[in-house]
């Protein structure tokens, strides 16, 4: 602790000029230097590159290479090539962004005078000026500010994510120096070295004379302005910097993500891996047999004139050869092919134009192009709430004020005459409510040059009070130091706040004790959630209509919020400051004792009203999370609000669904005991209710996920993987992180959306992280592998270009071993009547061609496949379970394709060898024939598995057949080639066609056979819907299969407005009575909502999904 | 009027976004049934009507192939006598290896008679079994260049063992080294019967593989004489049967043209040759057959394609016979909603 530390010479040149290092910033992977060794080295990492050039450098050894090393060299520099210029543009561009920012132009002192210089040139210990609305160049330590308090705003958004303006001060020891002397200030900053850490800061600063004295100052986050940040609403600020370059706060916590391996690439890499044993295995079997056979058999053979002594080297020859032949069983095509069409795949995403948010007209976006199997393979969604699956767009809806609803009629109290009136007509209890509306907040508003007035708050509820308070002509106009100025009706009432009692979780209400500057009237104005609020009104206050009030709005899914506030006496206000200054500066449980302080002027309160705030649930939130529920994929939503909330919005959109059968289990405590309990009773309930086809969910909060993730792991993961639905609330950005990776380590995939900053986390430390590229700023959106504007775009992403993208990968990848598996396998059988020497049947003009054009075309197009139409799959969720449970992709399927190669091997290499028998048995003619045979049966095996032919595949399957020969009749033409004329005798052959026929017919009689009485007798789910969607008909009735389950939810749904006292009772959670204080019941008792965000069970979403 | 500005100000403002949201806006996709994947397409399924005509199409086609081609082979007349056990003198048969290869004379007399008529022209092979010339040491063993140009003489790297001995020699390698040398003549009652030895290799081979100006060179001087001398005045391009033998065959067992009989011979004629037995095959226990052979459209006497194309066309009949009787015995109704079985407990799992 002591030894890390750096000590920073303020506005002194010499001293440490060069001891840190510049603000340079670079996030370049390379340099020219050094990018050709570390991008070798990096792909060479690689198993199967290894593998190629393992390959590659024996095939330059002319005693055992079968046919010529450009065969392997030629694709392998092509895909190495390939791969580097990727990483070579990418940094390229690193390093334009970064020459951007590093030649931004920045004021900094420099020996006294005010300098203008190049950001990248800022030293550590220069003191910078900036202006409003600049970014900051690195990390400052504030020194001034234009503000005489030593206030200045930034906003952190490229930080953290979040949009609210927040206040910087300078520290105490800089407080009131001249903006003249700030050029000369000196000093000492002792800080630690730098890290990653956004929200600390442990420094102390000491001013050397003649600025104050000697004593040290200490320094907090609260005095630092970070990089990237943007001052804002302050006309200059200064600061020291104390982390430059690479070193700031940002440039620390900036890493390279890890590159995502998706499950499927996995699959492929085991495959991989089991071929390659297969492979070894082979050459062992036939490298032993052929050095035996030509032990006893070549010895005789006079004329191929084996040499009697060898050496024992030469025992490696044979099986070194045999590696070389079967080293095309792992196709070199397959990583190049896959990269393609997963680029194609993003881009397919990124064209949707059903996923185009035209809201704001924000097109989906792909940032990982490699991952986009993994979504149809999905099994876990960990979902964000406020912003993700509401709008995080508050808008004030109605209002009660003394005992009168407002808005009832329109649903809209702005519209409501009866309210405007009474503003207007200055009635005194509904002026009183409306100027807790508009002061009693944090907000800072913010006047355009237009004149036009914005506002920024912490809490998206405040600003939409603030606004609506506006639009009833009570306006906010201007907050200096601690004088609000409100325009009501075009007069001017200034208040001085005097204190603000901050909002805190558990005091739920937060409070400003302002005086009235002309009357001189000190009042004290809350806000709060009525549970907070209602029990701390004065005795006699008629509280039954606000609780009816608040009962009502829940009803409908509002946030309610009670507004209070009381006259307090000069007396009792200067006495009560004096304690909660006291409490302000105590040093031992500051907020506990701040709290009961507060709590001792927030009594006897005048409720005013109550208002009713709107949070609206996206469109299409419901139905999304009905199908990808109904389609297998388990739902955790991980919140940082409270319980209440969170079970309410749950409710709201199917998230714990609406049957009777539907249960809530509630895991509380505060110590680790009552977490224990609480767990194991949970845990029992869901084992018990396991085998039952019921809907059980629980619901945990941060304190008892921090215990139990801590101490009883084990149980914990148990209950995540009974559970289809859990619900987690006031866990913070880390915790949702490590929920993430706890289902992950049960080798689920999970998915992870979110749109904030404090879901950057989790979207990075999930299989896929999905961001919303919503209000909370672009921060989960860029650190998210795929970012969509709306959350009703996860349905398509995952059942459509998820679903797709697995099915089809798992065709090409398969098939890629296929192809190569079959000609492989010829040239195995080839080498048991050639003297297991070795020799390869095919040229090397054909085997490269082989795998790079004649194969790999045909089967590129395979990415326009479709085995469903997007409506069918729509329709049908379930159908994802085949790509969740990896049906189309695994060992056995592998095994089919294995053994389908090995078949076909058998029947092109049989038939050739019988029919070109005798004296047709030339070598090249033969191995042409041979090379058809594959050619003609790839085709027709493509054709079998291509479920819809567009022009493009038949173009490709039929194409490329036709080029086959073509391309073979350009190379016969030339006499050096190797294959001199053998295409134009063969295509006179009549034997040769009708051997091309029977290899046709008898490698796809069986496959088919096999196929239609498959498809036809044990027909799997999707071939009924291929069956049904195509034969026309039944597909009409399959309409009819979704309603049962919405008949259910009809009756089910509580018709909102009659009967509002009839609460969901099933959801009175089992362990109600067992539990103790903490354990809260959902049912029919009134749940206080809280004041942060709140919502209620809101029949009206219901609503919504009937009529869709 | 005030929720339009300050939603533009929070969203707008963020610099974060400056940047991001023009490039975003760009990129936005243009409309194409390509790009939103929607390009027609047909959907074929196997249908039992389909499944069922497809197998029937493919008997109806294959049977008449596989009968016409199997009398086409059965047209065929083809001699084939094996005489390399044969043409030992009985005192030799004890060590047949050191018979042949000592020099003495070893012609040896054969009588074939022709079961029927043979039109011309007849073609003559002779057929070795157990003769790896697809081995990789043998195969390799040639250098195409020599034997194409004059200059590419010493191109010899790839001909190991039989590149040189002392001299480079021409044609080299393992191939030309063990040229097939046994000789027939033939004599129909008592009348020599003319073999013409010309045109028997490939156009394209004398052309272009087989240089016009290459003549043999040191070729069989070695200590290790394989089979044929070549006469080295004779260009390789007009060594027939040398360009016969370098193509080499894919399978142990080949026939290798060794000239044509342009006469007909008729039904019971006897023909007698005279067999010079040169070539060792002894040590490795290969066979060695003179075949005279005619020829139809679909070459010579093979009987696989047709009776293969019959199995073929049977079993697909079979095939489309047993699926129709499956068909009508339990029929079903192609995509049945009714097996979908998450319709049977709606909303369950």
């Amino acid at each position: 602790m002591s030894a890390m530390k750096r000590y920073i010479y303020i506005n002194d040149d010499e001293l440490s000029q060069n001891l840190y290092c510049d603000n340079r910033i670079s996030n370049k992977k390379y340099t020219i230097l050094n990018f050709l060794p570390k991008n070798l080295w990096e792909q060479f990492s690689r198993f199967m590159n290894q593998y190629f050039l393992l390959i590659a450098c024996l095939q330059l050894w002319s005693l055992i290479t079968p046919v010529n090393p450009a065969t392997t060299w030629g694709p392998l520099i092509i895909i190495f090539a390939i791969s580097a210029t990727k990483e070579a543009w990418d940094d390229y561009n690193r390093y334009l962004s970064d020459k951007k920012a590093n030649e931004k132009d920045v004021w900094v002192v420099k020996q006294g005078i005010k300098k203008h210089i190049q950001a990248q040139d800022i030293r550590v210990g220069n003191i910078v000026w900036l202006r409003e609305n600049v970014e900051v160049p690195c990390d400052l330590v504030l020194i001034g500010t234009s503000d005489p308090q030593g206030l200045c705003y930034v906003e952190t958004a490229a930080l953290d994510g979040e949009t609210d303006l927040k206040t910087r001060v300078i520290p105490s020891a800089c407080v009131g120096i001249d903006f003249e002397l700030l050029h000369k200030i000196k000093g000492v900053i002792e800080c630690p070295n730098p890290d990653k850490d956004i929200r600390r800061l442990d420094a102390n600063l000491r001013l050397f004379p003649p600025f104050i004295d000697n004593d040290v100052c200490s320094l907090t986050i609260k005095n630092t302005i970070l990089q990237s940040c943007y001052l804002r609403n302050t006309e200059w600020a200064c600061g020291v910097a104390v982390y430059t370059g690479n070193e700031t706060k940002l440039g620390m916590s900036r890493g390279v993500p890890e590159p995502k391996l998706t499950a499927v690439d996995a699959t492929i890499d085991k495959l991989t891996g089991a071929i390659f044993i297969f492979q070894i295995v082979v050459v062992i079997v036939l490298g032993i047999a052929g050095n035996v056979w030509k032990d006893t058999e070549a010895r005789k053979q006079w004329y191929v004139q084996y040499p009697n002594e060898v050496s024992w080297h030469e025992l490696l020859v044979i099986p070194l050869r045999f590696e070389l032949l079967c080293s095309i069983m792992i196709p070199i095509s397959v990583k190049v092919s896959l990269d393609l069409v997963k680029s194609l795949y993003a881009k397919f995403i990124d064209w949707d134009s059903e996923m185009i948010d035209l809201e704001t007209g924000t097109p989906a976006l792909a940032a990982n192009t490699a991952i986009s199997e993994d979504l149809g393979q999905v099994e876990y969604i960990m979902t964000d709430k406020t912003g993700t699956l509401t709008e995080n767009r508050m808008i004030f809806k109605r209002c009660c004020i003394s005992g009168r609803f407002y808005g009832n009629e329109s649903g809209d109290a702005l519209k409501d005459v009866e309210l405007v009136n009474a503003v207007a007509s200055g009635s005194p209890d509904v002026i009183r409510f409306l100027t807790v509306m508009a002061i009693c907040n944090t907000v800072i508003p913010i006047r355009s040059k237009s004149g036009s007035i914005s506002y920024k708050a912490q809490s998206q509820d405040e600003e939409a009070l603030v606004r609506a308070a506006a639009c009833l002509h009570m306006v906010f106009v201007n907050k200096s130091a601690d004088i609000l100025e409100i325009n009501l009706n075009g007069a001017i009432v200034q208040f001085d706040v005097l204190d603000t009692l901050e909002f805190t979780s558990d005091r739920k209400r937060m409070s400003v004790v302002v005086k009235d500057c002309k009357s001189g009237k000190i009042v004290l104005l809350s806000k709060g959630a009525d549970e907070a609020l209602l029990p701390c009104a004065h005795t006699g206050q008629q509280m039954r209509t606000f609780a009816e009030a608040v009962e009502q709005y829940a009803q409908l899914g509002l946030r309610t919020l009670c507004l209070a506030w009381r006259e307090l006496e000069e007396d009792e206000y200067r006495e009560w400051s004096l304690t909660f200054r006291d409490a302000n500066s105590s040093l031992v449980d500051r907020e506990w004792r701040v709290a009961e302080v507060c709590q001792r002027l927030e009594h006897d309160f005048e409720i005013l009203g109550v208002a009713a705030i709107e949070d609206r649930l996206q469109d299409g939130v419901p139905e999304t999370i009905k199908a990808l529920r109904q389609a297998g994929i388990n739902f955790w939503m991980l919140t940082g609000d409270k319980q209440n909330t969170a079970v309410q919005i749950a409710l709201s959109c199917n998230f714990v669904s609406p049957e009777p059968k539907g249960q809530l289990l509630l895991i509380n405590g505060k110590t680790e005991d009552e977490v224990c309990s609480s767990l194991e009773k949970v845990l029992l309930t869901m084992r018990t209710t396991n085998s039952e086809p019921k809907d059980v969910a629980f619901a945990i909060d941060g304190w008892a996920l921090e215990i139990a993730l801590k101490h009883y792991k084990k149980a914990i993961t148990e209950l995540a993987l009974l559970s289809r639905t859990a619900i987690c609330c006031r866990v913070t950005p880390s915790q949702k992180a490590q929920l993430v990776e706890l289902v992950k380590s049960c080798d689920y995939k999970t998915l992870a959306i979110g749109d904030g900053g404090n879901d950057v986390r989790m979207i990075q430390e999930a299989d896929i992280g999905v961001g919303i590229s919503g209000r909370e700023g672009l921060q989960a959106a860029r650190a998210a592998d795929y970012s969509i504007g709306k959350f009703r775009f996860l349905k398509r992403l995952i059942l459509v270009h998820g679903r797709y993208s697995y099915n089809r990968t798992a065709f090409l990848s398969q098939y890629s071993f296929y192809k190569s598996l079959l000609i492989c396998f010829i040239q195995i059988f080839f080498s048991f009547i050639s003297g297991i020497s070795g020799t390869s049947l095919f040229n090397s003009v054909s085997l490269m061609a082989y795998n790079v054009f004649y194969t790999s075309i045909p089967v590129l197009v395979s990415v326009l496949d479709k085995d469903l139409s997007e409506t069918t799959v729509m329709q049908h969720p379930q159908i994802l379970f085949y790509c969740q449970a990896g049906r189309l992709l695994n060992p056995s399927t592998f095994a089919g394709w294995f053994g389908r190669s090995l078949f076909h091997a058998i029947v092109v290499f049989v038939i050739t060898i019988r029919v070109y028998a005798f004296e047709r048995s030339d070598m090249e003619e033969m191995s042409m024939v041979a090379l058809s045979g594959c050619i003609w049966l790839q085709a027709f095996v493509v054709a079998l598995e291509t479920n819809s032919f567009t022009v493009l595949q038949h173009l490709a399957i039929w194409g490329n057949l036709a080029g086959f020969y073509f391309i073979n009749w350009i190379v016969s033409a030339f006499p050096s080639l190797g294959m001199h004329t053998i295409m134009f005798r063969l295509c006179r052959q009549r034997c040769y066609w009708a051997t091309m026929l029977l290899i046709v017919a008898v490698g796809m009689g069986p496959v088919l056979a096999l196929k239609y009485f498959r498809y036809t007798y044990r027909p799997s789910k999707i071939n009924i819907l291929q069956q049904a969607e195509r034969l026309g008909g039944p597909i009409l009735s399959l309409g009819n299969i979704e309603p049962q389950p919405r008949l259910l939810e009809k009756d089910v749904t509580p018709s909102s407005g009659t009967q509002p006292k009839n609460r969901n009772p099933i959801y009175e959670p089992l362990l109600s009575d067992s539990s103790n204080a903490t354990g809260r019941s959902f049912g029919s008792g009134t749940p206080f909502d809280f004041f942060q965000s709140q919502s209620r069970l809101s029949s009206s979403y219901y609503r919504n999904c009937k009529d869709t | 009027m005030m929720n339009s500005n300050a939603t533009s100000s929070s969203s707008g403002v963020a610099g974060s976004t400056e940047i991001s949201t023009p490039r975003r806006n760009s990129k936005r996709p243009k409309y194409s049934k390509f790009t939103q994947q929607e390009l027609p397409a047909c959907k074929p399924i196997l249908t039992p009507g389909w499944v069922i005509s497809a197998f029937m199409l493919v008997s109806i086609v294959f049977i008449p192939i596989g009968v016409a081609s199997l009398f086409a082979s059965r047209d065929v007349v083809e001699i084939v006598d094996r005489y390399e056990t044969a043409c030992i003198p009985p005192a030799s048969k004890s060590h047949k290896v050191e018979y042949i290869q000592s020099s003495e004379d070893k012609t040896c007399n054969r009588t074939l008679r022709v079961l029927k008529r043979m039109k011309q022209p007849i073609y003559v092979y002779y057929q070795l079994d157990n003769f790896y010339q697809n081995h990789r040491r043998y195969v390799k063993s040639r250098s195409d260049e020599q034997l194409k140009y004059v200059r590419s003489e010493n191109d010899t790297s790839a001909c190991k063992p039989e590149d040189n001995n002392g001299l480079s020699i021409v044609p080299c390698g393992l191939i030309a080294w063990s040229l097939f040398n046994d000789t027939y003549s033939f004599s129909r009652n008592n009348q020599q019967l003319t073999v013409n030895k010309k045109g028997i290799s490939w156009k394209s081979d004398r052309e272009h593989k087989f240089g016009e100006k290459v003549y043999p060179k040191n070729f069989q001087n070695g200590k290790l004489i394989g089979g044929a001398h070549l006469n080295s005045s004779i260009p390789l391009s007009e060594q027939e049967d040398l360009i016969v033998w370098m193509r080499t065959a894919a399978l142990p067992t080949f026939r290798k043209l060794y000239g044509k009989i342009e006469v007909d011979l008729q039904e019971n004629e006897l023909i007698q040759v005279a067999v010079e037995n040169n070539y060792n095959t002894y040590s490795f226990n290969g066979k060695k057959k003179l075949v005279l052979s005619t020829t139809t459209w679909l070459g010579g006497k093979n009987d696989f394609l047709g009776i293969a194309y019959l199995t073929v066309g049977g079993l697909s009949f079979f095939l489309s016979m047993a699926f129709t009787v499956v068909y009508l015995a339990k029929p079903r109704r192609l995509g049945d909603s009714s097996y979908l079985s998450w319709n049977r407990n709606p909303g369950g799992h």
